[in-house]
Formats: C-alpha cells, sequence, structure tokens
C-alpha cells in the first residue's frame, strides 16, 4: 500500500501547525492590545476563514496564488515556481483555514492574563521579551496548547481548500482526506475505509494526549490547591 | 532620598491631578476606593503614563512632559507591592525572589546568597521550593516583599498589602511591614482606606478624593485636627452639619438645629462642623451646646449601644441630619425615656472645616 497521504497529511498538518503557532500568536498578542474598534474589525477579518466554506477559501488562494495572477506570475517568472498543485500550497491552504482557531484561543488566553503580573515584573526590571516568553506564555499555556490542537487537527483534515489549489496527484498532493473521496469515488470502498481508520486512529491519539496532559496538569494543580489549604 | 511629582491625568471622566512633596519617610494615601490611590502608584511606577506633569525620585527625573523624558518601568527601579501580591504562579518561591535581582548586576553567588538572606529575614524557610498556590496569604505577602526588597527599588510602594488578609493574619504582618519600613533606606508610600491602619504605619498623610489631594499633613495633625470634610470622614468622623459662623467660637449649625460653641477657632470660610461619634454622654446639667434629639433607632453592639438620633430643632432633614453617637450600656439602661436624649456637644470634640 502506498503510505505517501498519510506522510504527506502529516507534513502538511505540521508544518501548517508550526506556521500558525507564530502567526496566531503574533496576531492574538497585538491584537488584544488595540483600541476595541480596531480589535473589532480586524477580528472579523482574522476569523473569516472560520466560517467561510473552505472551498470559498480555496477560491480566494486561487485568486491569490494562480500562475494567472500577479503574484504567481512574478514567483514563476523569477524563480520558475509555481503557488498551486503541490505540497506546499496545501500547506498554505491548511495555515488558512486553520489559523483563526489558533488566534481565537490564543486571544481568549492572552485576554485572560492577570496584567498586574506583567506590571510587577516590568517594576523588577524584567524585559517584555522575557515576560512575554517565560511569564504570559507558561501562563496561557492551556489556552495556547488547546489552539494549537485544533489547528493540526483542522490541518490534518482539511479537504475543501487543499483540494482546490493542490488537487489530487497521486505521489505528489494526495492528502488522507482527498484520497478517501478518491478511493471513493473510484468504488474502492476498501481503500477508502483502511484510510478512514488511519484517520479515526491519528485523531484519538491527538485527543488521548491533549486529554492525558490536561488531567496531569489538573493533578498538580489540585494537589497544589490542596496543601495550600493546609498551609 | 526623595519623591516629589505634580501629576495630570484625564482618564475621560475622572481627571487625576496630585502634587506631592515627599522625604524620607512613609507617606499614606488615604481615601476611598475608586478616588486615584492606586492609579497615583502606577503613575509613579511608569506603568500609566500621565498627560503632564513631572515625577522625581531622589532627584532624578524619571517623567517630565515638558522635557519630554519618560523612563521605562524597567529603568525606574521602583517596587510596588500589588494588593493581589502578582507572585509568578508557573514559579516557586525562590524563582519568584530570583526575579528581583534578573537585571541586577550581581554574581551566581552573589545572587543566592542574597536569596537565602531574604528566605531567612522573611521566615520562608523550608517553603523555597513549594508552588505559590501552596502558600497562604500571609506567606505569599512575604515572598512579594522579598522579591521587591532583592531588588533594591529608590522607592517603595504598598498598595492596599492587608486587604487580601483576614484580620488575624493582619496584625501579624503589620507588625513585619513596620519593621521593613523602618530599614527600608528611602521613601515609602502606603495606599490604604483603613484609617487605623494608616495611623500606626505612616508619618504624613495625604486624603485623596476625587482624584486630587484634599490635604496633606502630620498624621497626628490630620487625626486631631481634620479641616475638611474629606479628611474628617476618613479619619471616622460620622456626624456633619454645614455652618455658618456666628463668631470665632460658635457656629449656626442649621442641619442639627442649633448654634455650637467650638474650642476650635472658626475662620470666616467655615464651610461644615463635625462631631466624632465616641465619647457623647446624654447631657446632666448643661443648657448650652445641648441638642434634644428624637431616637430613632438604637443599636445593640458589642460594648456600647449606638443611637440614631434625629434633632428635634430642624425644619426639613437632610443628609446630615441624623447623628450617630455611642453611649455606654450602662448608661443607656439607666435612662428613664428612651425615645428622647439631650445630647450634649463637647466643644473640644466639634471639628471646624473650611471645605
Amino acid at each position: 500500500m502506498d503510505l505517501f497521504p498519510l506522510w504527506n497529511s502529516l507534513r502538511i498538518a505540521v508544518i501548517s501547525s508550526v506556521i500558525v503557532f507564530f502567526t496566531g500568536i503574533f496576531c492574538a498578542y497585538y491584537v488584544a492590545k488595540l483600541p476595541r474598534l480596531l480589535k473589532g474589525a480586524l477580528d472579523v477579518i482574522l476569523t473569516l476563514p472560520l466560517v467561510l466554506p473552505p472551498t470559498v477559501v480555496g477560491y480566494f488562494l486561487l485568486m491569490l496564488l494562480a500562475p494567472a495572477t500577479p503574484l504567481g506570475s512574478w514567483v514563476d517568472e523569477h524563480w520558475s515556481l509555481r503557488l498551486v498543485m503541490n505540497w506546499q500550497s496545501s500547506v498554505a491552504a491548511s495555515a488558512v483555514v486553520a489559523f483563526p482557531l489558533m488566534y481565537r484561543t490564543a486571544r481568549g488566553a492572552f485576554e485572560g492574563f492577570d496584567e498586574t503580573l506583567r506590571y510587577s515584573a516590568q517594576t523588577l526590571g524584567l524585559s517584555n521579551t522575557y515576560i512575554f516568553w517565560r511569564i504570559l506564555m507558561p501562563y496561557c499555556k492551556q489556552g495556547i496548547i488547546a489552539g494549537l490542537v485544533l489547528s493540526f487537527a483542522r490541518g490534518l483534515g482539511e479537504y475543501g481548500a487543499t483540494s482546490m489549489v493542490s488537487g489530487y496527484t497521486p505521489g505528489k498532493t494526495a492528502t488522507i482526506s482527498t484520497t478517501v473521496y478518491q478511493l471513493w469515488t473510484l468504488n474502492d470502498d476498501h481503500g477508502a475505509f483502511i484510510w478512514v481508520m488511519i484517520n479515526l486512529a491519528i485523531s484519538a491519539v491527538v485527543l488521548l494526549a491533549v486529554n492525558l496532559f490536561e488531567r496531569k496538569d489538573r493533578e498538580t494543580r489540585t494537589k497544589a490547591a490542596a496543601a495550600g489549604m493546609r498551609g | 532620598m526623595s519623591l516629589d511629582m505634580k501629576i495630570r491625568k484625564d482618564f475621560g471622566g475622572f481627571v487625576l491631578e496630585e502634587e506631592l512633596h515627599v522625604g524620607n519617610e512613609t507617606l499614606a494615601l488615604l481615601g476611598a476606593s475608586g478616588c486615584g490611590k492606586s492609579m497615583t502608584l502606577r503613575c509613579i511606577a511608569g506603568i500609566v503614563r500621565p498627560d503632564e506633569g513631572y515625577i522625581r525620585i531622589d532627584g532624578e527625573t524619571l517623567f517630565d512632559s515638558a522635557r519630554n523624558i519618560d523612563v521605562p518601568v524597567q529603568k525606574r527601579r521602583v517596587g510596588l507591592l500589588f494588593q493581589n501580591y502578582a507572585l509568578f504562579p508557573n514559579m516557586n518561591v525562590e524563582q519568584n525572589i530570583m526575579m528581583g535581582m534578573k537585571m541586577l548586576d550581581m554574581t551566581k553567588k552573589e545572587r543566592a546568597e542574597e536569596c537565602r538572606r531574604a528566605v531567612e529575614k522573611f521566615y520562608l524557610n523550608g517553603l523555597e521550593k513549594h508552588s505559590i498556590r501552596q502558600l497562604s496569604g500571609g506567606q505569599q505577602q512575604r515572598v512579594a516583599l522579598a522579591r521587591i526588597l532583592v531588588s533594591k527599588p529608590r522607592i517603595l510602594m504598598l498598595d492596599e498589602p492587608f486587604s487580601a488578609l483576614d484580620s488575624f493574619l493582619r496584625w501579624e504582618l503589620e507588625q513585619e511591614l513596620m519593621k521593613v519600613l523602618g530599614e527600608f533606606e528611602g521613601t515609602s508610600i502606603l495606599v490604604s482606606h483603613n484609617r487605623d491602619e494608616v495611623y500606626r504605619i505612616s508619618d504624613h498623610i495625604a486624603v485623596i478624593s476625587d482624584g486630587h489631594v484634599d490635604c496633606f499633613d502630620d498624621k497626628k495633625e490630620i487625626f486631631e485636627n481634620p479641616y475638611t470634610y474629606q479628611s474628617a470622614l476618613l479619619t471616622g468622623c460620622k456626624n456633619f452639619s454645614r455652618a455658618e459662623r456666628i463668631d470665632s467660637h460658635r457656629v449656626a449649625a442649621p442641619d442639627w438645629g442649633i448654634s455650637v460653641r467650638t474650642s476650635r477657632e472658626v475662620t470666616e470660610g467655615v464651610k461644615y462642623i463635625g462631631l466624632r461619634q465616641s465619647l457623647h454622654h446624654p447631657a446632666m446639667g448643661q443648657k448650652d451646646n445641648v441638642v434634644g434629639c428624637d431616637v430613632l433607632r438604637a443599636i445593640e453592639d458589642l460594648n456600647d449601644m449606638i443611637l440614631l438620633l434625629r434633632c428635634r430643632g430642624i425644619q426639613e432633614t437632610s443628609e446630615f441630619s441624623d447623628l450617630h453617637v455611642t453611649v455606654s450600656k450602662q448608661e443607656w439602661n439607666m435612662l428613664e425615656d428612651k425615645k428622647h436624649v439631650r445630647i450634649y456637644l463637647e466643644p473640644e470634640n466639634v471639628l471646624v472645616m473650611s471645605r
């Protein structure tokens, strides 16, 4: 059996999660600080991919990246590269679709941050970069990880936008979700079933890992709280 | 060792406009919640930027709108103890204290030594590796103070340091804090709405009301002779009347329906007179400064009776017309008529306020 779709889906999901992790956190951090009106407007734009049908997102991406567009032709001219119909374009599609999940959960986490921690850290002389990585991020760990898991799961299962910008080419752009559809249309029920099971297994492992992590974190918290009550 | 500041900041609807000059001592900012006390500390720390004015600590300018100076928080070297202590929850006690020295020019050994000393001084032995959530409120405050003091601040600011503690712990921590303030070489500022706390801890008091300094004086002077309505209110006076001057020691008190003789001198601009709640005995034999009252309610307190009274001579009731006075239970039990009492306003207990 050709395992290329598994490998392709995983690399797309991993790379797009990494991209979304940084861009989502970056946007969440700066948007949370903006004045209300601007915040509301940017929020709508940044969350749009979550509510739009993935095919519509794919359409917009094609409008931007296809060889006939200014950007696409410029890149083709200078580097002889095509921005669509390859696995990298699937990464772009997954990232755009998964971005709002990371952005929104991270923003929620940042807004729940106790600002007096930032202020007290500043009065102690700690730099803003240090505060971000060593105090804000650990404080918001739960939300950030939740966002990352959601983004990874979304990237792994992305179908609509991916199929529009990358199509289905076995051994080149095939992912698990596009393979399931392809095999099913070819009446290969058995083949489709195998890929469905693979997908289920990955999802189960991811969710299990999240639950385990959360439980461990909760246990240390309750232990600490109980000790605090005694003391 | 000094703080000089004059700032103005418009929050839209609330304006903070303050001028303070403090030497090497403990200043208390006394005021009701929402009057701008905490915001003053945040301006000094650099967390909030005033619209205009200047802030100088030990002669060094930290903020000056005219000269376009605004030193970032990190470079101000100010110690600010937050109401909730603001300890970093992802670090243990030792790591939290170490954060105070992160930016200081010290070797690793010096840091460890300093940390050990702080742990000892604040009775944190054995708790070094504990997480913040495992500590009691009092221990958390000690860690926060230790963390601030190892950072060697030039000014020490305490924002309602006891508000998060129960009364049992308060006393103990207050004693510790007074020791810390005594050893601290520099200006310190305490923000509080608790008059007893403020009286015990500070040297000078600034009464803050609605974003400005209502009065600033030695603590004894403010408590014994509050000359503004706000300072009298915050130092515990509960009975007020508007006042019109009759002569240098007598005013008409329309809210009480009588004229009152005072031992304090009545100035031309007198606005209110006040009467401290405690130590009022029903009049026996006196004629002057006596007011006849109806008893609206008698509330039994632990040792005394608190009486809510309405003066009988008044034309119409106002926000001031009810009096709170305290009598001992013994005196109350001896009274035959519990519906009407006559109260003697001792001239030395009558406060005179010019605003």
